[in-house]
């Protein structure tokens, strides 16, 4: 028996010698390469590496943002906390040398000596295509493009080789931004062709594997779920060459050890790690944190109005002021938010969005408001969530159910399934529920035409519905189209001051995108997207 | 021996027919919609309705499941949609990785349970047996997610003496050509030692982790058919015949004991298969728990049938293999029906 322990100590010590000296020597061997790479770990990763896909997830849209090219793209400018945020008003060509804009088309000229990655050039034959394809695929890519009312494949003209004609179908503001989203990339169509199938016209089997683009970046090998690695591609003419060679993307599900990763050194960059995380570690200094709020987003509690209690207008002002909302952005957010509540009782409203609304946490108000809608004595109701995002939305819906309670309003919490979120928001018969809306493309009409128009898209959660509202939208977007500032000021002022009034949904903050990384990461862009732009990045 | 296995197959066939079908109306049965999960935060009524026509879900749930048996007899599982892969082919991937961590594991947890549970029961109630006791119960106790956490925390952030738990092998090093799927034999048969130190290191803290918790399990079962063989007439007779202590105890008890000892091992092997998705989370594997997790949570059905279907042949075949075990150990049991 003796000798059995001592062999067992003996071993043990063995391997606890071994161990340290593993990861130095790998370490060292692969020193050089790692300076040209760069390692990112997030939780998920793609599901398909084209945005023209059926159900591509978010981390495919990163792949797809590298690995193709645009038309067009955004400038850059100097954003909050002097981080380089894209300029939702001045476009540059990417693929397009130069464009024009005339009434009712725009004309792209092609950057001649643009090839894909397997040497084809780049011509308007494929522009045509790629734009064809994503306004007939269906779901999410022919939606994005009919927002900015790209609908029919008619609109796209080949005029010669390198020259492109987009027509309007009619005067709308959101057209070119639209052109600049993610959705409308420019896909090698010979090499698609030739790997589509009669059942598969469109080749999105063969692209859902790998890129066929002429972006900055190919994927080189992906493993669903585990990693993806991509290269550069050295004859990118779309921007300045990268200095990145070599993007490894690594997907750890627990967000503790991303931090980890991170605060060893071992990571460059993460992203989706819970507030109190990004918040230590932004004041311990170590890392470059970067906090940027979503463009044109809010988490807000949606009330469904078509049904009592929430029906009543008095109602939905008392849970106005009642809710925490000092104690949310402390004690879920961790300060990572921006106020979007207590606004000064004098202070105009902006030609603007998000803006904060001028509810309070002001209980003698909310029960008196209560009182006044026949409510004395409270009701029962349930407050719904997403368990995808139960980091934040569990505490803040039992400080909401908290809060609630003291002017009498009994809530249960229902905690939904991530799966089974959208069908239940579509169902539209939650009574009260929290959630984060954000558009890609930053306008207050547009949010306001997903979220309040009485046309009830799914972003309508409350399924709200009124005349006046509805002409209020309707006039902004007209107004926007035509260049009438004077109306669409008016416009949009009066939808916002609406909202605040009849208050179907209540902001709470504009939540903030995390990006940590190390020190001697830079070049980051916050991009509407919200994911990695690798192209402008730089390590060392 | 051949037509017993022929028939125990056999018998395993209408109990794999009932898996097939109770998945599939199982997985019908979850809520959620996976079209509109995979329509996307911004589809339409009409966009969740073209997704779910290209899934094949508009059609009458008999057609669904004839399509879906038929497309199985193909050796066709589906595709996944939240990895967009064949099915078959992730699992054949995933399952190497669970199968290579959870060998090792217990593996371990057998090396250090076995003798623990042998010296327990030898010296009932001296401290050998008290250790035991507190290193087991310690173990079942703490969930394995905290105990992965712990090991990372200590031994990656703290010491650094552990690689990143970024799964199989150091983002440097690629992997070895496929033959076995299990890295450690793979990289030496391409004799690549630089990729095989790499996946031995990233083993360690997972196999660790997993051996504590089924260290209790093997050890508390050990110990208690140790018991009750060493209480047993034939031991004392061979004590009485004057046989040394270590050769009662090696040839004579421990073989009677070690039926019970081999159950629960099948057991714990199963169980952790399928069922140590927190260490995979913890450690990045990608192994065949975390993906059926995440398929799940996700209304996939295609994956959540095919891992179901995987584990139940799995568990089959490893019943057969225990069975037969068993009549090797023990000459008086035969392998019947």
């Amino acid at each position: 028996m003796k000798r059995r322990d001592f062999l067992k100590s003996v071993s043990g010590l063995a391997a606890g010698a071994a161990l340290p000296a593993m990861p130095q020597v790998i370490s060292s061997a692969y020193a050089d390469a790692r300076s040209e790479t760069l390692l990112i770990v997030s939780e998920g990763g793609p599901n398909n590496l084209d945005i023209h896909g059926v159900g591509t997830n978010v981390p495919g849209y990163e792949v797809s943002w590298n690995c193709y090219d645009r038309l067009i793209s955004h400038e850059m400018k100097t954003g909050p906390g002097g981080v380089p945020y894209y300029d939702r008003d001045k476009f540059k060509g990417e693929l397009a040398e130069d464009f024009k804009i005339d009434d009712m088309s725009v004309t792209f000229k092609l950057k001649k000596n643009a090839k894909f990655h397997d040497g084809a050039p780049v011509t308007a034959k494929d522009v045509k295509w790629s734009l064809d394809r994503a306004v007939s695929v269906g779901g999410f890519p022919t939606f994005q493009m009919s927002a900015g009312s790209l609908t029919k494949p008619e609109q796209f003209v080949v005029i010669d080789d390198y020259t492109v004609r987009v027509d309007f179908l009619k005067k709308d503001k959101l057209t070119i931004p639209d052109l600049a989203v993610i959705v409308p990339c420019i896909v090698n169509s010979e090499l698609v062709k030739k790997n589509a199938s009669e059942k598969d016209p469109w080749g999105l089997e063969f692209t859902k594997q790998q890129t066929a683009g002429s972006g900055a970046y190919k994927v080189t090998k992906w493993t669903a779920g585990t990693e993806v690695i991509m290269e550069r591609n050295e004859d990118w003419v779309g921007g300045p060459l990268p200095k990145i060679k070599r993007v490894i993307w690594r997907m750890v599900p627990q967000a503790g050890n991303r931090r980890a990763l991170l605060e060893r050194g071992d990571a460059d960059i993460s992203y989706e790690l819970p507030n109190k995380d990004f918040q230590e570690m932004k004041a311990n200094g170590k890392l470059n944190v970067v906090s940027l709020p979503f463009s044109n987003g809010i988490q807000y509690i949606g009330m469904n109005v078509t049904k009592p209690p929430f029906d009543n207008p008095k109602v939905r002002q008392a849970v106005a002021y009642a809710l925490p909302y000092q104690k949310i952005m402390d004690a879920v957010m961790f300060g990572l938010a921006n106020p979007m509540f207590g606004a000064a009782k004098d202070k105009a409203t902006e030609v603007a969005w998000p803006q904060p609304h001028k509810y309070n946490t002001d209980m003698e108000k909310a029960k008196a408001l209560l009182i006044e809608a026949g409510y004395a004595s409270g009701f029962e109701t349930t407050i719904s969530f997403d368990l995808n995002f139960a980091g934040v939305n569990e505490p803040l819906c039992v400080l909401v159910q908290e809060s609630l309670a003291q002017i009498g309003i009994k809530t249960t919490i229902n905690k939904v399934p991530g799966a089974n979120w959208r069908t239940e928001l579509n169902k539209k018969e939650m009574p009260l529920f929290t959630n984060v809306f954000s558009g890609w493309l930053d306008y207050p009409e547009y949010f306001f035409y997903w979220c309040y128009h009485g046309n009830n898209s799914v972003f309508n959660t409350m399924s709200y519905k009124s005349a006046e509202m509805d002409k209020l939208i309707d006039g902004a977007r007209t107004a926007a189209a035509a260049g009438d500032t004077a109306t669409y000021d008016k416009d949009v002022k009066g939808f916002v001051d609406l909202a605040y009034t009849d208050i179907p949904r209540i902001p709470l903050y504009q939540p903030f995108v995390n990006v940590a990384m190390q020190k001697n990461i830079s070049g980051y862009q916050y991009w509407f997207h919200r994911r990695l732009d690798y192209r402008a990045m730089a390590k060392g | 021996m051949l037509t017993m296995i022929g028939k125990r197959l056999m018998f395993a066939i209408p109990s794999l027919i009932g898996v097939v079908i109770v998945t599939f109306l199982l997985t019908r049965a979850l809520p959620g919609d996976p079209a509109a999960y995979f329509a996307g935060p911004a589809a339409t009524k009409e966009a969740v309705e073209q997704i779910r026509k290209k899934l094949g879900l508009d059609k009458p749930l008999i057609e669904q499941f004839f399509r879906y048996t038929n497309d199985l007899a193909h050796g066709d599982f589906g595709n996944s949609l939240t990895t967009g892969q064949p099915v078959a082919a992730e699992i054949r991937n995933r399952l190497p990785a669970s199968a290579e961590l959870t060998l090792l594991g217990l593996i371990v947890s057998v090396v250090i349970a076995i003798p623990l549970g042998v010296l327990a029961a030898t010296r009932p109630g001296s401290w050998l047996d008290h250790l035991c006791r507190v290193t087991t119960t310690a173990g079942v106790s703490l969930p394995v997610f905290f105990t992965g956490l712990v090991l990372v925390y200590v031994f990656y952030f703290r010491l650094g003496w552990s690689p990143a738990p970024l799964g199989r092998l150091d983002v440097f090093t690629s992997a070895p050509p496929t033959v076995t799927g299990f890295y450690l034999i793979d990289t030496l048969i391409a004799r690549d030692l630089e990729a095989f130190r790499s996946a031995l290191s990233q083993l360690i803290l997972p196999a660790t982790t997993l051996a504590i918790f089924s260290l209790a399990p093997i050890a508390r079962m050990t110990r208690a058919s140790m018991l009750a063989v060493l209480a047993s007439e034939f031991v004392r007779t061979a004590r009485a015949s004057g046989l040394s202590p270590t050769t009662v105890i090696v040839t004579y008890a421990f073989r009677n004991a070690m039926l019970p000892v081999i159950t629960t091992l099948s057991m714990v092997f199963s169980f952790l298969l399928g069922a140590n998705v927190l260490v995979e989370k913890v450690f990045a594997w990608p192994g065949i728990g975390s993906y059926a997790v995440e398929a799940l949570i996700s209304s996939d059905f295609a994956p959540v049938q095919g891992f179901v279907l995987t584990m139940a042949v799995m568990y089959v075949l490893l019943n057969l293999v225990i069975d037969i075990l068993y009549g090797v150990i023990d000459p008086r049991v035969r392998l019947e029906g």
